[in-house]
């Protein structure tokens, strides 16, 4: 039997992933999320739904996304680092593939509205994209400290259509805006799609997002088989918010040898410092005070500003199939400039914390002459003026 | 099947002919939270639904939540909230509400066993809908809290059917899409929801969310048992109203729907 053969295929009945996942929604919503979960598994099982998403992902998206084995750095790191370069795909990171598909599937359920939260705005900006290319409408919930630290991505988003909505309550970051995007849905569940940007919330959207992102594990999975003589690399990491692109990433990888790596913001280290909690509409692993209530998250990197973590990933975590390690502020600035100096690729500093794990455990834990995919999941334009700032 | 204290209290009531009504008042809010509590319990509330604030109240429109971050804000916990209402002596059963994430934490057990001994009646946890109410809903029984449910409007018949059987105390029919908060009208969806609702059950059906002012307490009850109201009141808490300003709504509440 292959190491992880049965992992990241069901979920399991009521959207389980063992004790995680689930749906803990209002009752409003259980309706919509029943009639979602048909409407995704009649759409992922015809032939013509997957061509127009295949053709949208090609011909618009860019996609293959090129797997780029790094000369420099891996010298300098002594290893073989291979990067899937998810920076390249249209609207600059992963997230295009998640709302195109949501988008097609909210066309096909005849709900002709989007609704979407965002943190650093990649998902917004994409789901924006998104709504633009179907003629959708699309408003997208921002958290004000966001909206300030990412404002390039507003007026983006605005150039595509969208609105944004500046979110003022709480901590005013990604789950607040979450919380402002749940209390919208309650309300226009009947017209509206709401576009979740990662693999959280209620069933079935972890399920749903984990299967439009393992486009990227299973173009890496062929393309490293090529680059490394048929082999599979030894370790595969990507950074963990939510952690889509890591489910993505893992999805191709889960049922090789290879070391799965989620890298988790210091500041909002649900896998290691999170107990498990209920938020969102899911059972999973939080930041919270002994009496339940949610504590805020603190990352110089507002997409991972998140102090929950997705369903599978606390029970990828628990099985012990994958790890989740985390990057502090500091290292992950000096990782986001080295690739930079090393091999010409500014990265966004959501994979620059996967990188600063890399570099903090190569020659360490990551023996010498590994070879190391690490999924770059977005490109870094929208975080150069915040790091100048910071770095200055 | 045994009946609890609240779902007795607020059947005896119906039976005698008179209409329900629930206000809610969140717990924490203010220093003098707890004589609020008594207030409106004295001004002709049947039963009083206490919010025990958490940190993402996604059922919850702007007022509650700005309710719920003062009296977080003041101090106010989950457990200093329960000891209180052990003291609260109101005269009539009480119901907390809160979310899952709180009950989850504390663990079912401790939570069920906590709200028994101080004497609360009822639980109501809006993000645990029938389909994970497992665990939870066993645990409050044996301790004899009773657990709320809750029917949307978008609550298909048959669904809705196994809601109002497995519901204890009342209830709850959300009479609008959204989250709590106050409405210029009310929605067309709340007697449609008290409608079928009380074509299913015999338990007293109680409609919440968007109902604020006497007139539309008044409109629901001409299908419904009762009226839940919130927003509406706290707003008023917000403002300053007082133990003395909750008790004169509350009255003209009972008023409205006394007539």
């Amino acid at each position: 039997m292959s190491i992880g053969g049965e992992l990241m295929r069901g979920p399991e009945r009521h959207g389980r992933f063992g004790e995680f996942g689930g749906r803990f929604v209002p009752e409003s919503l259980v309706p919509a999320c029943e009639e979602l979960e048909a409407g995704f598994e009649s759409a992922w099982a015809d032939p013509a739904f997957r061509g127009r998403l295949d053709d949208l992902l090609g011909h618009y998206g860019g996609r293959p996304t090129p797997v780029t084995e790094c000369g420099r750095l891996s010298e300098l790191l002594g290893i073989r680092l291979l990067l899937k370069r998810e920076d390249l795909a249209h609207t600059g990171s992963h997230k295009l593939n998640n709302v195109i598909g949501q988008a097609l599937l909210a066309e096909r359920m005849g709900k002709r509205r989007l609704i979407a939260e965002t943190g650093a705005g990649q998902h917004g900006v994409a789901a924006a994209t998104a709504a633009a290319l179907l003629g959708l409408e699309c408003l997208v919930y921002m958290g004000a400290v966001d909206v300030e630290r990412q404002g390039l991505n507003v007026f983006r988003m605005e150039l595509l259509g969208a609105e944004v909505r500046t979110v003022q309550s709480g901590s005013r970051t990604l789950k607040d805006a979450i919380n402002e995007a749940l209390r919208d849905w309650v309300a226009t569940v009947e017209t509206t799609h709401y576009c979740i940007g990662s693999v959280m919330g209620p069933h079935p959207y972890p399920y749903i997002v984990r299967e439009l992102q393992r486009i990227i594990g299973d173009e890496a999975r062929a393309q490293c088989h090529e680059l490394l003589g048929g082999s599979d690399p030894d370790v595969v990491v990507a950074c963990v918010g939510g952690g889509s692109n890591a489910a993505g990433t893992f999805a191709g990888f889960v049922d090789t040898g290879a070391r799965l790596v989620g890298v988790e913001a210091a500041g909002g280290a649900a896998m290691t410092n999170g107990v498990p909690g209920v938020v969102h509409g899911m059972r999973s692993r939080f930041l919270q005070d002994e009496d339940g209530q949610i504590l805020e998250a603190c990352s110089v990197s507002a997409g991972l500003d998140y102090p929950g973590v997705g369903p599978e990933h606390a029970y990828l975590g628990a099985v012990g199939r994958a790890e989740y390690p985390s990057a502090e502020d500091s290292e992950v600035l000096a990782a986001f400039r080295l690739l930079a100096e090393t091999e010409g690729i500014i990265p966004a500093l959501e994979p620059a914390h996967a990188l600063a794990w890399v570099v903090r455990e190569a020659g360490k834990s990551i023996p010498k002459g590994s070879a190391v995919l690490m999924t770059l999941s977005g490109r870094g334009d929208k975080d150069v003026a915040l790091v100048r700032k910071l770095t200055q | 099947m045994v009946r609890g204290v609240l779902e007795k209290a607020l059947r005896d009531r119906r039976d005698a002919g008179r209409k329900l009504l629930v206000p809610y008042v969140t717990g924490g809010l203010g220093r003098d939270w707890l004589e609020v509590v008594r207030a409106v319990g004295a001004a002709g509330a049947d039963a009083i639904e206490i919010g025990i604030p958490f940190s993402d109240p996604v059922m919850d429109g702007p007022v509650i939540q700005r309710a719920s971050a003062e009296a977080l804000n003041s101090g106010a916990t989950p457990s200093g909230i329960i000891a209180a209402l052990a003291r609260a002596d109101a005269g009539v059963p009480l119901v907390v509400m809160t979310y899952y994430n709180i009950v989850f934490r504390a663990g079912h057990r401790r939570m069920a066993r906590t709200l028994a001994e101080a004497g609360v009646s009822g639980a109501i946890v809006p993000d645990l809908p029938i389909d994970e109410l497992n665990g939870w809903g066993d645990e409050a029984s044996s301790a004899g809290v009773e657990t709320v449910l809750l029917v949307a409007p978008t609550t298909p018949r048959s669904r809705l059917k196994a809601i109002c059987a497995r519901s204890r105390g009342f209830v709850y029919g959300v009479g609008v899409m959204g989250v709590t908060g106050e409405r210029a009208s009310l929605s067309a969806t709340a007697l449609k929801v008290a409608t079928v609702c009380k074509e299913e059950t015999d338990i007293p059906v109680l409609i919440g969310v968007g109902i604020s002012s006497p007139e539309q307490a008044r409109e629901v009850i001409a299908v419904a048992d009762g009226v839940v109201v919130g927003s509406a009141l706290v707003h008023r808490l917000l403002e300053g109203a007082g133990p003395e300003g909750a008790a004169a709504f509350v009255a003209e509440l009972r008023a409205a729907i006394d007539a």
